[in-house]
Order: structure tokens, then sequence, then C-alpha cells
């Protein structure tokens, strides 16, 4: 007997490492982001304003949000992978997942640039 | 001393039953008679249709696993006087039934077969034997004496969801067995049919398997190890 098994996708340690590495970096923006917001002189517009007015911070926040949606989206895939067995279905709901989330960081970019 | 012991066993006969049923049982069990597996053995003599595996009755084989009070074990090691009454046995989870306590462990094995459980070493194979040193023959304890019950692999939500894709944590053991022996070659090659996101990557390290194993070895411990090879091998 022919013994055909595919096994072996090549991406499991790639997206295993990219989920933790994006984890450590929201950690480490929470953490920041909450110490940047309790020391405003006051919790006014203008001083919000002003947090998100600075280069870096806009930066940093883009790559909070850039680093939520690839977390995001290796997260999603495993969930559809696991509840969504007919292969069109599933390819159909990862391409809503992936447009929506490229879609939820444009709109990101378009705040945090806006202001 | 004598003392009596209440059960509730799962009952299913795929050429009788409907479906399976919970049957109560109450045996007398005699002095000396302190594991669970002697306490079937005495209910069979009641009841000679209930059907369960068993061999070695010293925790070699690894025939005689099942769910017990809802986890998972070997009869032949557990105390009986342990357990809560009534004691609810129920075969593996996540495997089908061939009828009562046992089932078919054929998803486990094809799982196991796929890690390829063999040495692979391309040299010409000496006249006796490919020496180790204490040292490299030091690193395989923990991972050499699995004697592949199936405890904790069906007691792993990964295995149950994805049992023909998710390796689970006997297989992924076994894995690191082979990858972790001086002897072997193929590392890189059992790096990459692990290197999946179902294959290996569907443990998220809940350690179920690390609470059940009946020989006390730690999966998720192997587990972490093939990760980190694959990372080494990334950087």
């Amino acid at each position: 007997m022919v013994k055909r098994s595919v096994v072996g996708a090549h991406y499991g340690v790639r997206d295993w490492l990219i989920q933790r590495v994006t984890a450590a970096y929201m950690a480490l923006y929470t953490v920041a982001f909450a110490f940047a917001t309790l020391t405003l002189p006051a919790l006014s517009y203008e001083s919000w304003r002003g947090l998100f007015s600075g280069r870096g911070m806009q930066l940093a926040t883009f790559l909070f949000f850039a680093a939520l949606c690839y977390h995001a989206w290796i997260g999603m895939r495993d969930i559809w992978m696991d509840y969504v067995k007919p292969l069109g279905v599933r390819l159909l709901l990862h391409a809503v997942t992936v447009l929506l989330l490229v879609g939820y960081l444009a709109w990101v970019a378009r705040v945090l640039w806006r202001l | 001393m004598k003392r009596v012991k209440h059960f509730r066993i799962y009952r299913f006969n795929p050429e009788q039953d409907e479906r399976p049923y919970l049957k109560d049982y109450v045996v007398e069990l005699a002095e000396g008679e302190q594991k669970l597996l002697q306490a079937l053995v005495r209910i069979k003599e009641q009841d000679d249709s209930l059907a369960f595996r068993r061999s070695c009755r010293e925790g070699v084989c690894g025939s005689d696993a099942m769910n017990i009070n809802g986890k998972n074990g070997l009869a032949c090691l557990t105390d009986v006087d342990s357990l809560s009454e009534p004691i609810v046995l129920r075969p593996l989870p996540g495997l089908p039934v061939v009828r009562d306590l046992i089932v078919d462990m054929t998803p486990f094995f094809h799982q196991y077969l796929s890690i390829m459980p063999y040495l692979i070493n391309e040299e010409p194979p000496p006249e006796r034997e490919r020496p180790q040193s204490p040292a490299e023959r030091e690193v395989l304890d923990g991972l050499y004496e699995c004697i592949l019950c199936g405890c904790c692999s069906t007691s792993c939500p990964s295995f149950w969801w994805n049992p023909d894709k998710f390796v689970g944590p006997a297989g992924l053991l076994a894995a690191y067995r082979f990858i972790a022996d001086s002897r072997d070659q193929a590392t890189n090659e059992r790096l990459d049919r692990l290197n999946d996101p179902y294959r290996l990557f569907r443990c998220h390290t809940i350690m179920n398997c690390v609470a059940v194993c009946p020989k006390q070895l730690n999966p998720t411990a192997a587990i972490g190890r093939i990760k980190e090879l694959m990372v080494a091998r990334l950087a």
C-alpha cells in the first residue's frame, strides 16, 4: 500500500513565533500607554490629542494595532481551521477576516494621522 | 479486611445496544485486592459480558487505560481505595468505542507512526552497536519510558478535536525522543514534518497530558523543546 501522507505546511513555527512577539509588544505598549495616560497633566481632549500628536507615539500605536491585527489573524485562522471543514467556506472566511483586519488597520492609520 | 465497592460502568455493545448506558455494580474485595484492575476482574466474574483490555497488570503494557472518575489512568496502577464512590469508569475519551471500555486506538497509533518512531541513521551499521556516552543516553530519560497507553492524548482537547491532524502528546513525546537521540540523523526532516499549524502547534500547553501520565512523564516539556529547536533553526 502506498502511503500518501501530507504533513508539514512549514509555517507552524513562524506563526507561533509571530504570535508570541506580537503579544510581547502589545503587553509592553499597554504598560507604556497606561503610564503615559496616567501621567498626563489633565485628562482633557487637548492633553489626549497632545499625547497622540507625537511621531513616536503615532508609530508605536500603529505598530500596536498592526501587532493586534496579525495576532488576531493567526487566532481567527486557527478557529476557522478547527470549526469550518468545507474548504471553500473556510477560504471565504479567511479572506473576509484578512479584508476586515486590513480595513481596521487602514482605519487606525487614518485616525492616527488625521490628527 | 474485606470491603464493598460501588461501581458505575459505561456499557455499550454496538451489536445489541442502541446507545451507551451506565450500569451499576457492587463488588466485595478481599484483603490484598488493592488495585482497580483487581476489582474489574471481580466484576467480570459477576458479569462476563463486560469487556475491557488488560495484560501485564503492572503498568508496563498500557492496555487497561480508561477514564476513572473523570480522569484518565491505568486500572492496574490505581488504588481502588483512593477513589470516591460510586467509581465511574468510562472508555478513554475521544476515540471510537469498540465495546464497553475498549476503544479503537487506530487514530492514536496512526499519529504515533507519523512521527517515524525509529532511529534513522544512514551510516553503515557498526559490527556491534551504535554507542552513546552516558550524557547522551541521559538525554533520553523521561522520553523513552512511554508505554503508549494513550492516557495523555485522549485527555487532550486538541487531540479530541483534530485526531487526524494533531499528533498529540504521546506522539510528540516520541518525536522528541528520536530528535534528541544522538544516534539519529534525521533531525531536520523530523522538524520539517512537525512544522505545521496542526501537527505540533495545536498544543496550547494546557498540560492535561502531564496531569494524567501514569509514568509521570512530561510531554509538554518535550513539545517545548521541539519548539525551541525549531526557533533555533530559524535563527
